[in-house]
């Protein structure tokens, strides 16, 4: 059982290292939105500090988005994904499995990337931390939200659309506490009530979605 | 024993078939036939468990598939009109990987045999992007070989693109997996030798055979 979970990982983890363009796809175009906006607003310290927060999690958000088309799309494509409905292991287990890998090569470099925009926006050390944690709490319930809104609209043209459409209403709170969180942190209130709201998130998105994600899918092949 | 019980397959509005009931024992080669359009991919998918039927049941070993799920996925190999081969990972990552998501166990050496027995020696290390379309069905095709144990194969149209030996080697292989006891469903045009008394034919015929009356009950 754990053996499937596993390869599904590597599987995809494999297939992320050797179609490089579509992984960095995601992330050049966070590290650009990121740093473009600083740009555009002006180069007031305080102005800047006090919106990084919501500028890096606005980014993450819409490159989970960007990335979620291809989560099966290529796999329902070439048939592999008929052969993971037919599988002898429970679909859940390799649901869960994908959405992993698809958080490994997005929201884990995202929440990384992070750091480096903590100290370029001048966030204090607390802050900084805060974003870190709150980034790597909420990223993996952007991607598991988002593989249920890719695979009910998985096959249909424009599918792309719907699926923001649908996923987005569902990012707001994850948005909302992730970088209240981090703005909790800045005007030194408690912010441990943000980062637990988003545990929770977490915990029921890994519950429910890979079950929800099963049963579109099947419903999609036919 | 693999059981069609009142099978009825409806696409969009069209209905393909209607009222279908076949069985097959065990060692048994169960050949779907008809022309083009006629719903044999549609039956195969059905009996996969991929398609909801409109109405109707398709039984493994007396219980109704939809209830049994993994329970019959665990005794099922099908290989579709897909091939399920990814650009991007080599033949043996392939195999191995096609294997193992299906909830199936094969050490490295009966990985390596399955690929010599489908006449893969040499390419273990290409991508698959790189292959001809008679090498992709065959690397879809050596999960049989790693899978005689599993009693029940669906094939699709497994013939295609496969050259003069390689349909010689996969018609004795099913012939193989029927005399031990195994039961294999395919649509082709191709003959497998194998004796008449294991052979059943299900015809599904022609898309104007179903009356008007019917037709119209569909679109409803």
């Amino acid at each position: 059982m754990l053996n499937t979970f596993v390869q599904i990982i590597r599987r995809d983890l494999l297939l992320a290292v050797r179609q490089k363009a579509d992984v960095l796809n995601t992330l050049f175009f966070f590290v650009v939105v990121v740093t473009i906006v600083p740009l555009g607003i002006g180069p007031e310290p305080n102005l800047l500090r006090s919106i990084a927060p919501g500028v890096v999690w606005v980014a993450a958000l819409l490159a989970a988005i960007l990335s979620l088309p291809r989560l099966f799309a290529n796999d329902h494509a070439d048939g592999t994904l008929e052969q993971m409905l037919l599988s002898a292991e429970p679909l859940t287990l390799i649901v869960l499995g994908k959405a992993v890998a698809h958080w490994l090569v997005t929201g884990l470099p995202l929440t990384v990337m992070s750091i480096v925009f903590g100290v370029a926006f001048d966030l204090g050390l607390e802050e900084t931390f805060v974003m870190v944690v709150s980034l790597a709490l909420g990223t993996p319930v952007l991607s598991l939200i988002g593989a249920v809104g890719a695979a009910l609209t998985l096959g249909l043209r424009g599918g792309g659309v719907l699926t923001s459409l649908l996923v987005l209403p569902l990012y707001i709170p994850v948005l909302i506490f992730g970088s209240g969180a981090v703005g909790a942190a800045a005007t030194s209130v408690s912010y441990s009530a943000y980062l637990l709201l988003l545990g929770a998130f977490l915990l029921f998105a890994i519950v429910l979605t890979p079950w929800l994600v099963g049963i579109a899918l099947r419903i999609s092949v036919e | 024993m693999i059981e069609a019980v009142d099978l009825t397959c409806e696409r969009g509005a069209r209905r393909l078939f209607a009222g279908l009931a076949f069985s097959a024992e065990n060692g048994t080669l169960l050949r779907i036939a008809g022309p083009n359009g006629t719903g044999k991919t549609s039956l195969l998918r059905i009996m996969c468990g991929l398609l909801e039927p409109t109405a109707g049941e398709v039984r493994w070993r007396g219980g109704n598939i939809r209830r049994l799920r993994e329970e019959y996925w665990k005794d099922l190999v099908y290989i579709g009109h897909l091939n399920g081969v990814k650009d991007d990972l080599t033949v043996r990552e392939n195999l191995r990987v096609s294997v193992r998501v299906g909830g199936r166990e094969a050490s490295e050496a009966q990985l390596a045999q399955a690929l010599d027995a489908v006449g893969l020696t040499g390419f273990e290390d290409t991508m698959a992007r790189f292959l001809s379309q008679g090498q992709r069905r065959r690397v879809a095709l050596a999960r049989l070989y790693v899978s005689e144990s599993v009693p029940l194969w669906i094939l699709d149209e497994p013939f295609t693109a496969l050259d003069v030996r390689g349909v010689a080697n996969l018609s004795t292989l099913v012939a193989r997996h029927i005399e031990g006891g195994g039961t294999v469903v395919l649509t082709t045009h191709q003959e497998v030798p194998v004796d008449a008394a294991r052979r059943k034919r299900v015809d599904l015929g022609s898309p104007a055979a179903v009356p008007a009356a019917e037709a119209e009950d569909a679109v409803c």
